[in-house]
């Protein structure tokens, strides 16, 4: 046992994009048999690690041995597939085809003919699932599986190539909890078969109740590997926040409790992602909703700003209740939006600056729905000028603009209304330093000018200058943190670890 | 477990079933058509009308052929119209003698058959090499490519229509085999060969993968683009000889040969539910929803509807078809 050689082990792995670092020396070793996890925040350099491991990127540096021998060519994808799987968050199977296909995508049984044998690949796929009772119809189109049922299918394929080293990226993020439950029973059962897995979580109870060993990587580097059972759980977090010392936001004024309310929500429901809400912000003040990526935060920003309707509850902003789900009706009723992913939502990159920033006001713009350039423009300089967005002129398309000033565009767009309540996703999310800290400067400001803020986010900066977090998890606030808080604590509330228990 | 599992198996067994349905979901649709047909004119179910029918829809429906393995893996081929008309066009220009013809004869009639199918050839690597090697969008490329083609039909023509074409062109067209028009064999050998293929090898289930998703195939390790070179290349030589059997049958290459066959091929291919989207539908489904569409046709012409209304009818038609298909299959189009 103890001679036999690790199952995988990465040493002085680097990765570069460009001039970003994704690795730096990172090194992991996972044994024989082991549930090894692997946690880190994000862009710890998680998913890097991963495509390197599934052999999907070359390192720049660093080598890669499955089992004390070094890791097949890139090119040799079945000499990866018979050493490590991974099952992704998302799916890599093809839905229209049933899952026996599936199973044996260009691998199929041949009869006598020539032709594929249905029968025998039906017969092979139905062994191949019994032998890991995976109990599913393999002749349904594999799109009719739910998630549980295709991670099984997706597990069964994996180790059908001869993989007995299987990566889980977030298997739970999707499953509710009985699907958990029967996820670990069947990771239990696997690994007394000699099934060795590495598990990503964002759920650090998760890791304390299947895995055996935990590594954690923070800012593209390896921080510590040890046996879960000796790592108490605060050091666990310590160890993937850094040992960065508190800092809270600079001192400002205190928040108007006394205030109007701006936003009152009320037992708010959507079925499957939150549940039972209700919070208020106030005229001045600055709210955090903090929680992990599949929390339910996006969802309840979401819709507070129109883009989504709640299945129960009331949404009231400034003492009205816009039509739930229009987002025309949120606008109107005084809610400023900075989406989650500016990309998809958040601006049209081949439209001038001046043309996005207006996108929520034409009826500023001019009468009977013509728009009048030179107002537009107007609006426009007024903005560049206001949120020091760095480009030449109002009609430059977004897309020629850095992440940054993208992101200020979306901001000026969102403020074009002057809104009484700005609801805003990830503000900051692949924003430069310099920009991050104007971006936040300028919600402060927006705030003491009387507006309402709510900020949805897991970047602990964004969060730092709220008056109050609100965390959630698993779709219910479960936390209610004060200003000047420590990192430790607000990770732990977004993981669902509590400190003192 | 076993309580909770049993009416989950129950369930799926119906959305299988239900699956294998979609397949035969125009035969009701086809069976009422015929029985009205019947009431219409007594002529409609007789032998020779019913193989008047599949011999003037055999040449169209080669192309429905060819466009269901393109729209499998998820991509468009608009140019085979054009082929339909050029790569024939191409053969009776260097093949019939000067004169009354209209051609160069430069060469003897015997290079027909063969300069037809290396046309077809020709298109379709130009198109591959367009979208698959310069990774330009197929939509576009064959749109542009369906302009330049009809252009040089035109060019080469001068406007006019090829006759005297060699004996050799029009044998497929005009050739009986044991009683049947050989086009109509050909039609149904290609078809049937096409079932087989899509359904029964690697090869044919490798275009549902790239169609369905295309990272998924390639990490499966298919060579997708070989795959899409084949796919393409064949969409085009199916078109030529679309267009042999269609030359041989009328004994001439208009200029105008195939124009706008490629809306009723789109139409036949989604009404026998091939998906747009890619990775969906069946061959035998194509040839269903031809098969609908030419008999429609034919009882709308038996029930002496005036010619200048057919278009007006057909465009309804089709779109009926399509509403009619949605509800069957019971998910929105794509």
């Amino acid at each position: 046992m103890v001679a036999a050689p690790p199952v995988v082990e990465a040493t002085g792995v680097t990765k570069r994009y460009g001039s970003t670092v994704a690795l730096h020396d990172a090194a992991i070793r996972i044994e024989q048999g082991q549930t090894h996890a692997l946690v880190g925040r994000n862009g710890a350099g998680k998913s890097t690690l991963v495509s390197v491991l599934t052999g999907l990127q070359a390192p720049d540096e660093g080598t890669i041995a499955f089992g004390g021998e070094p890791a097949p060519k890139l090119t040799d994808r079945d000499g990866w597939r018979q050493r490590v799987a991974c099952v992704y968050q998302k799916s890599t199977i093809i839905p229209d085809l049933t899952v026996a296909e599936n199973l044996f995508l260009n691998r199929h049984d041949h009869g006598r003919s020539g032709l594929i044998s249905w029968r025998s690949v039906r017969r092979k796929a139905k062994e191949l699932l019994d032998t890991w009772s995976v109990d599913v119809d393999v002749r349904l189109p594999a799109g009719d599986l739910d998630v549980e049922q295709r991670q099984f299918v997706e597990i069964a394929r994996a180790l059908s190539f001869g993989a007995r080293f299987i990566i889980l990226d977030e298997p739970t993020a999707q499953l509710d909890a009985a699907a958990i439950a029967r996820l670990f029973r069947r990771i239990t059962e696997l690994q007394q078969q000699g099934v060795t897995f590495l598990f990503i979580s964002h759920h650090l109870q998760e890791v304390y109740e299947i895995c055996d060993t935990v590594t954690v990587f923070r800012d593209a580097r390896h921080v510590l590997t040890a046996p879960v059972g000796e790592l108490p759980r605060a050091d666990l977090v310590a160890a993937m926040t850094g040992e960065v010392a508190v800092e809270t936001g600079a001192a400002r004024r205190a928040p108007a409790v006394h205030s109007a309310p701006v936003l009152e929500l009320t037992n708010a429901s959507l079925a499957g992602t939150y549940e039972d809400v209700s919070f208020r912000v106030h005229a001045g003040e600055v709210v955090g909703l903090a929680g992990a990526a599949s929390s339910g935060r996006v969802e309840i920003a979401e819709t507070i700003a129109g883009l989504r309707a709640a299945d129960g509850g009331v949404v009231e902003i400034a003492g009205t209740r816009p039509r739930p789900g229009s987002v025309p009706a949120a606008l109107k009723a005084g809610v400023g939006f900075v989406p989650q992913d500016r990309h998809h939502q958040g601006y049209v990159a081949q439209m001038s600056i001046a043309d996005n920033g207006t996108l929520t006001i034409p009826d500023r713009l001019g009468r009977a729905g013509f728009i009048d350039g030179r107002r537009r423009d107007g609006f426009a300089r007024d903005m560049i000028g206001r949120l020091a967005i760095k480009t030449p002129g109002p009609e430059l398309p977004v897309s020629g603009l850095s992440g940054g000033n993208q992101q200020k565009v979306v901001m000026a767009r969102a403020l074009a209304n002057d809104p009484g309540l700005l609801v805003m996703i990830n503000p900051t999310a692949g924003v430069d330093v310099r920009s991050k800290e104007f971006l936040l400067g300028k919600v402060e400001e927006i705030a003491e000018s009387g507006a309402g803020v709510l900020i949805a986010s897991d970047e602990l900066d964004d969060l730092r200058l709220c008056d109050r977090v609100l965390v959630v998890f698993q779709g219910r606030v479960v936390a209610e943190i004060p200003r000047g808080w420590h990192d430790h604590r607000l990770v732990a509330a977004m993981e669902g670890v509590d400190l003192d228990g | 477990m076993a309580d909770t599992a049993a009416p989950a198996t129950t369930g799926a067994g119906r959305r299988i079933a239900f699956a294998r349905l979609r397949d035969l979901a125009l035969i009701p649709a086809i069976i009422v058509i015929a029985i009205v047909g019947q009431l219409v004119s007594p002529v409609f179910l007789r032998g020779d009308n019913l193989i008047n029918v599949l011999q003037t829809m055999s040449e169209i429906a080669i192309l429905v052929l060819a466009q269901t393995l393109v729209l499998i893996v998820k991509k468009m081929d608009l140019s085979l119209e054009s082929t339909v008309g050029l790569a024939p066009g191409i053969a009776a220009w260097l093949t019939v003698p000067v004169g009354a013809g209209h051609g160069l004869g430069l060469l003897p009639g015997g290079w027909s058959v063969p300069i037809t199918l290396a046309v077809g050839v020709l298109v379709g690597v130009i198109n591959a090499l367009f979208i698959i090697r310069f990774g330009l969008n197929g939509f576009i490329v064959t749109l542009g490519m369906l302009i330049v083609l009809r252009g040089i039909l035109t060019g080469v023509s001068g406007g006019q229509t090829f006759f005297r074409l060699p004996k050799s062109m029009l044998y497929l067209g005009t050739a009986e085999w044991l009683g049947l028009p050989a086009s109509v064999w050909l039609c149904l050998l290609l078809f049937a060969a096409g079932i087989v293929v899509l359904g029964f090898t690697s090869f044919g289930r490798s275009l549902y993968a790239i169609g369905g998703n295309v990272d998924a195939a390639k990490a499966a390790g298919i060579r997708t683009d070989r795959v899409l070179w084949i796919v393409i290349v064949t969409a085009s030589l199916l078109a030529a000889l679309s267009g042999l059997l269609l030359s041989g049958r009328l004994a001439s290459v208009a200029s105008a040969q195939g124009n706008g066959y490629i809306f009723t091929v789109f139409a036949a291919a989604v009404i026998g539910g091939i998906s747009l989207n890619g990775g969906k539908g069946t061959m035998f489904g194509a040839f269903t929803g031809i098969l609908l569409l030419f008999m429609i046709q034919n009882v709308l012409t038996l029930a002496g509807v005036p010619a200048q209304w057919i278009g007006a009818l057909n465009g309804t038609i089709i779109l009926i078809a399509l509403a009619l298909s949605r509800v069957t299959g019971g998910k929105a189009q794509d």
